[in-house]
């Protein structure tokens, strides 16, 4: 019930934020209209398909995941400047490799995480998704530190979950 | 001149500042992608654009947006290209992985931890 409201709130807000004089200056009923129909449409939706809680419903979790963001941000510049580097060398000398990243999320939402931040990462990218990691492929050796997969995988568990309690085998690396 | 006016310079100067950055990481990007030597390599040059250089523009804008209804527009518009970027590189690059396009590695043959030898693993 909670993550259904919660739901309801944000879809509210979004409708607001992309249309919100239409809506609250009353001229256009229509789009009030569309606007609660199909917020209503999609959580009737939603809730037909089960789907609601926490994972769906990010509200736990959220200022982890913000943290978790603002701290990917800073390692996407960082690899970036890494990246143009590289690319603007007069010699390009790049060492591509192809590695193996364990993956040890609690959840798979952890894990999608885990792997859509270091594809999002330039230097990295997911190349396919294995039963116990990922096969990465890296533009340079520079990019292949285990300690700083170990470290982003650990902050991606905790920022898919919310709960500070780390994985075993993340907190040790 | 007035408080209200520095702030609109400041404001100009900053948008300026990102979008300019911003350019020079697309620029980059587009550099590498000519640049560099196979597919997957490339690949990473790409994401340069995808994210700093896109970010780094929107961010510009939204120092320009005049009300805050479009810089959210303009926040949500990052967000989304922040959440499904990933998603459509790592398509791409398991497609290609898929097709048996092998990378181009010079001096380096990738091994389980565990030493399992699987088949299929690209040399």
């Amino acid at each position: 019930m909670f993550y259904g409201i919660s739901l309801t709130a944000i879809l509210v807000a979004l409708w607001l934020t992309l249309s919100g004089p239409f809506t609250l200056s009353g001229d256009y009923p229509i789009v009030m209209g569309l606007g609660l129909l199909s917020i209503i449409g999609t959580v009737a939706l939603t809730y037909r398909m089960r789907i609601v809680d926490r994972e769906t419903v990010p509200i736990g979790p959220a200022l982890a995941l913000f943290t978790y963001w603002g701290w990917l941000g800073g390692e996407i510049v960082k690899a970036n400047l890494a990246v143009l580097r590289l690319v603007m060398k007069p010699e390009i000398e790049v060492e591509p490799r192809l590695i193996r990243v364990s993956a040890e999320q609690r959840s798979d939402l952890g894990r999608s995480v885990f792997a859509n931040s270091i594809t999002l990462t330039p230097g990295t990218v997911t190349v396919d998704v294995e039963d116990d990691g990922f096969l990465v492929h890296a533009l340079d050796n520079s990019f292949t530190d285990p300690a700083g997969f170990a470290e982003m995988g650990a902050r991606a568990d905790v920022a898919s979950d919310g709960r500070k309690t780390g994985m075993a085998t993340g907190e040790a690396n | 001149m007035s408080a209200a006016e520095i702030f609109q310079h400041a404001r100009d100067v900053f948008s300026i500042g990102a979008l300019a950055v911003g350019l020079v990481f697309v620029i980059a990007g587009a550099t590498g992608v000519m640049r560099l030597p196979d597919f997957y390599t490339r690949m990473h040059a790409a994401g340069v654009t995808d994210t700093l250089g896109a970010e780094l523009i929107i961010l510009g804008l939204i120092a320009q947006a005049g009300d805050w209804q479009t810089a959210a527009k303009l926040a949500l518009v990052g967000l989304l290209l922040f959440l499904t970027s990933p998603t459509a590189t790592h398509a791409i690059a398991n497609a290609a992985h898929r097709a048996g396009q092998k990378p181009d590695l010079s001096h380096f043959k990738p091994k389980h931890p565990a030493d399992t030898a699987t088949s299929e693993g690209p040399k």
